[in-house]
């Protein structure tokens, strides 16, 4: 891609799905960079992986700059929401 | 039925078949000898015939080892071209072209050192075909712009370049990376090629500005060079799977390439 502005997190628990069956992911890719199928010259990419799992292992989605910065506000919405109501912790279930 | 040996067209003429003509193309998946002796794959497409044709290396773009550049080589062998594009994400894995690409992309894209080796390669198995004239150019976009540029300032014996909207041929000492350690164009001393650069003048990777520094160095280093912008145009302008297409001007720019490939490879 031609920015080449990327960023990869890691995920300690998470789970995808981009076929019929979920899978482990363990590394958000965040680029700025073209996009493959957004009608933009460049887009705020997000690729949940399983980094063992191949390059097909992979849950894409394309945003523009203000979808991105609404998804971000919005995460730290719900997040603070659940906090407040005292549910913001990761409860194992097995 | 295919003659026994045709009149091989010029690239130019290779455009305008006459009705009476036999053409004839091969396309395969091959296998080359890539940076370090790594075996990698690439596809291959040639015209029919004796020869001897010269021969194009293509370098595809960061979103990957796709289907345009599948066309695009094919194209260039329908021009008179043996044409070949290594799949320069050989060693970051298989799955779609776009999965790949993504992969790379994550990894902060593709190493200029694997990508010269590679072209390397593929040059050198081109020139091994006993069917080849041994003249051979370099074309590429967008990633592939500036790797052909880079190749052409870092190979010798590369007989003509295409450059089409390279980005970060300029690029700021912040940006580089162990992967990208050096801006291309600090090196245009050593190119030891002709360059055609394509670019489109809304394009912000390279922006006109980046581009006027390109050819501000070439013209300095007195360089065998032509440069064409084209106004109304953005970023991968020749790519017709995509809403950036722009037809008018993807057609000159086409134009101008097979004029710059027939002059430089015959």
């Amino acid at each position: 891609m031609c920015t080449m502005i990327t960023e990869r997190a890691g995920i300690d628990l998470g789970r995808g799905k981009s076929g019929p069956d979920w899978f482990v992911v363990n590394e958000a890719n965040v680029s700025y960079d073209h996009p493959y199928d957004l009608p933009l010259e460049h887009a705020l990419n997000i690729d949940f992986v399983n980094a063992a799992g191949g390059p097909g292992a992979r849950v894409a989605v394309e945003l523009s700059v203000e979808a991105a910065r609404e998804l971000v506000r919005t995460i730290e919405a719900v997040l603070a929401r659940a906090g407040q109501r005292g549910v913001l912790e990761d409860i194992p279930l097995a | 039925m295919r003659p026994a040996a045709r009149r091989v067209p010029t690239t130019l003429e290779a455009a305008v078949y006459q009705t009476n003509d036999y053409e004839g193309m091969l396309a395969e998946t091959v296998t080359l000898q890539g940076h370090g002796g790594d075996t990698i794959n690439a596809y291959l497409a040639r015209p029919l015939g004796p020869g001897p044709f010269p021969a194009m290396v293509l370098i595809h773009h960061a979103p990957g080892w796709d289907e345009i550049y599948r066309e695009f080589t094919r194209r260039f062998a329908a021009h008179g071209y043996i044409t070949i594009t290594p799949n320069l994400f050989f060693r970051d894995g298989h799955g779609t072209p776009e999965d790949v690409g993504a992969a790379v992309r994550a990894s902060g894209g593709a190493d200029d050192a694997l990508v010269v080796g590679d072209v390397e390669g593929a040059i050198r198995l081109l020139r091994s075909l006993p069917y080849a004239s041994g003249k051979v150019g370099v074309f590429g976009t967008c990633s592939g712009g500036r790797h052909g540029f880079l190749a052409g300032c870092q190979l010798t014996g590369i007989d003509a370049i295409v450059e089409c909207w390279g980005g970060n041929v300029v690029a700021a000492p912040e940006d580089l990376t162990p992967k990208r350690p050096v801006a291309p164009i600090h090196l245009t001393a050593s190119l030891s090629a002709p360059l055609l650069g394509i670019f489109g003048s809304d394009d912000r990777s390279p922006t006109p500005e980046q581009v006027d520094q390109h050819e501000a160095e070439l013209k300095r280093l007195g360089k065998d060079y032509e440069f064409h912008r084209y106004d109304g145009a953005g970023h991968g302008f020749f790519y017709y799977d995509r809403p950036n297409y722009r037809a008018t001007q993807a057609i000159d720019g086409w134009k101008k390439v097979w004029a710059f490939l027939s002059a430089r490879l015959g």
